[in-house]
């Protein structure tokens, strides 16, 4: 393949996982903070951008640490090394943040330690290697998936900030009523199905 | 230590109704959508996640003692994750179809929040028995909540059951139709479906729960008028006694 049409390629596979196979909307990772994190903008955006940190320094670690298990001859250990990469690395983002800027630290500081328990970056580096995607693929893969997350959940956050003061039926207020918005974007998002269908590499 | 009578038993429900993991807490949703398109799935899914809750739950309840404060989260991740391995790979070896169904959601149970809140929240503080309890408990509401749902996503998406597809219990899988096919709706087994399906069962349960409130609160307020007439008809016959005994005299 030759250099330009890896990069399109590459292009490519950023736009398709960030928007056509959004993570939140048809994959389902990330459920939880895109429901609790979500009802101010600003808290939604801290912890979209560090949902992107993590997960694209998670797949950069596990690429080449998958290579080393399947040296070892002991991939069936992946699930188990992958958490405590990840789980590390939340740790080693917190103090990194604290260090050089403290005041991000403070908007973040909550979030941070959620993202251990983030199924999308779990998702994402199990399913890289689970599909046994090369280390430029896996990369556009945590880079389209994260930029996913952070666009999804600072539109919902937006969204949800005036479903606040709408007239909803008393049943449907809060958690049921974001749900059925979320079930509407889902349907929005189907429509850019396809959409690369027609370009050949 | 002393316990009231039927302790066990309210633990046990706990996690079925007042509790509910699912739909009460609203914890461990990601699987809960994805991985309820079908009734068989779903089950598959649950039974895998409650053996993982009670194996980790029992085992962190076992060495509350000898893990220290600081180190517990990641030592309980480690623990956690080791179950699911040992899943994960019974699962490939025995059930082919259901490990290809779940996919990487069978992984991704190291990150559900229930498994780990109940390792936090509950077995590092009790003893092994009542961990055990809490624990299935948990996993049975969980199972319930997530096969009430793809109760609803497979019946409207597809019209019926498709039974044999993920369990080697039939050699053919075997479909039971229920609606039609042609009046079936494709977008419950979609994404979107997922999300409707969830929202409406949560809505209804609200519903439920401001009804029970208006009820009661109706109740009070029907028992407080009725003392209050108590109390003016008794105010009202003391005066009459007192203006009877007032007259004798």
């Amino acid at each position: 393949m030759n250099p330009l049409n890896a990069f399109i390629a590459f292009i490519l596979a950023i736009v398709s996982s960030m928007l056509i196979d959004n993570v939140v909307l048809s994959r389902f990772y990330g459920i939880c903070p895109f429901l609790g994190v979500s009802k101010k903008v600003k808290s939604s955006l801290g912890m979209g951008i560090a949902v992107v940190f993590v997960i694209v320094m998670a797949s950069l670690i596990c690429y080449p640490l998958f290579e080393l298990l399947k040296l070892a001859k002991i991939e069936f250990m992946d699930t188990v090394a992958y958490i405590l990469v990840i789980a590390s690395l939340v740790q080693l983002v917190g103090l990194f943040i604290k260090k050089f800027s403290p005041s991000l630290y403070k908007s973040l500081g909550i979030y941070l330690p959620l993202i251990t328990t983030n199924c999308a970056v779990l998702g994402v580096v199990q399913s890289n290697t689970d599909q046994g995607l090369t280390f430029l693929m896996s990369l556009a893969n945590a880079i389209g998936t994260s930029v996913g997350f952070l666009i999804i959940i600072v539109v919902f956050s937006c969204i949800r900030a005036r479903l606040e003061t709408a007239n909803t039926p008393k049943a449907f207020k809060g958690l049921p009523i974001a749900l059925i918005t979320a079930a509407l974007m889902a349907l929005a998002l189907m429509g850019l199905q396809g959409l690369f269908s027609g370009i050949q590499l | 230590m002393a316990r009231e009578k039927g302790f066990t038993k309210k633990n046990f429900l706990k996690g079925i109704i007042a509790e509910n993991p699912l739909f009460v807490s609203i914890l461990g949703t990601c699987p809960a959508l994805a991985t309820t398109k079908s009734l068989e799935a779903a089950i598959g899914m649950g039974l895998l996640f409650t053996f993982v809750l009670i194996c980790s739950s029992v085992l962190v309840s076992l060495l509350r003692k000898i893990i220290s404060e600081e180190i517990r989260t990641p030592a309980y991740i480690v623990i956690i994750a080791t179950f699911v391995t040992i899943v994960k790979m019974f699962s490939n070896a025995f059930l082919p179809e259901l490990y290809s169904t779940l996919g990487v959601f069978i992984s991704l149970i190291v990150v559900n929040c229930i498994v780990l809140g109940r390792a936090e929240a509950y077995a590092s503080k009790n003893g092994v028995f009542d961990s055990f309890i809490d624990a299935l408990g948990m996993g049975v509401g969980y199972t319930l909540a997530i096969i009430l749902m793809a109760f609803f996503r497979e019946l409207l998406g597809t019209g019926g059951f498709t039974i044999g597809a993920v369990f080697p219990i039939v050699k053919e899988p075997l479909t039971l139709q229920i609606i039609p096919e042609d009046y079936a709706i494709s977008m419950f087994q979609m994404p979107a479906g997922a999300f409707i399906v969830f929202g409406i069962i949560l809505a209804v349960l609200a519903f439920i729960k401001n009804r029970k409130e208006e009820l009661k609160a109706a109740q009070a307020r029907a028992e407080k008028i009725r003392k209050a007439e108590e109390a003016k008809k008794a105010a009202a016959a003391a005066q009459a006694k007192a203006t009877v005994e007032g007259g004798n005299k």
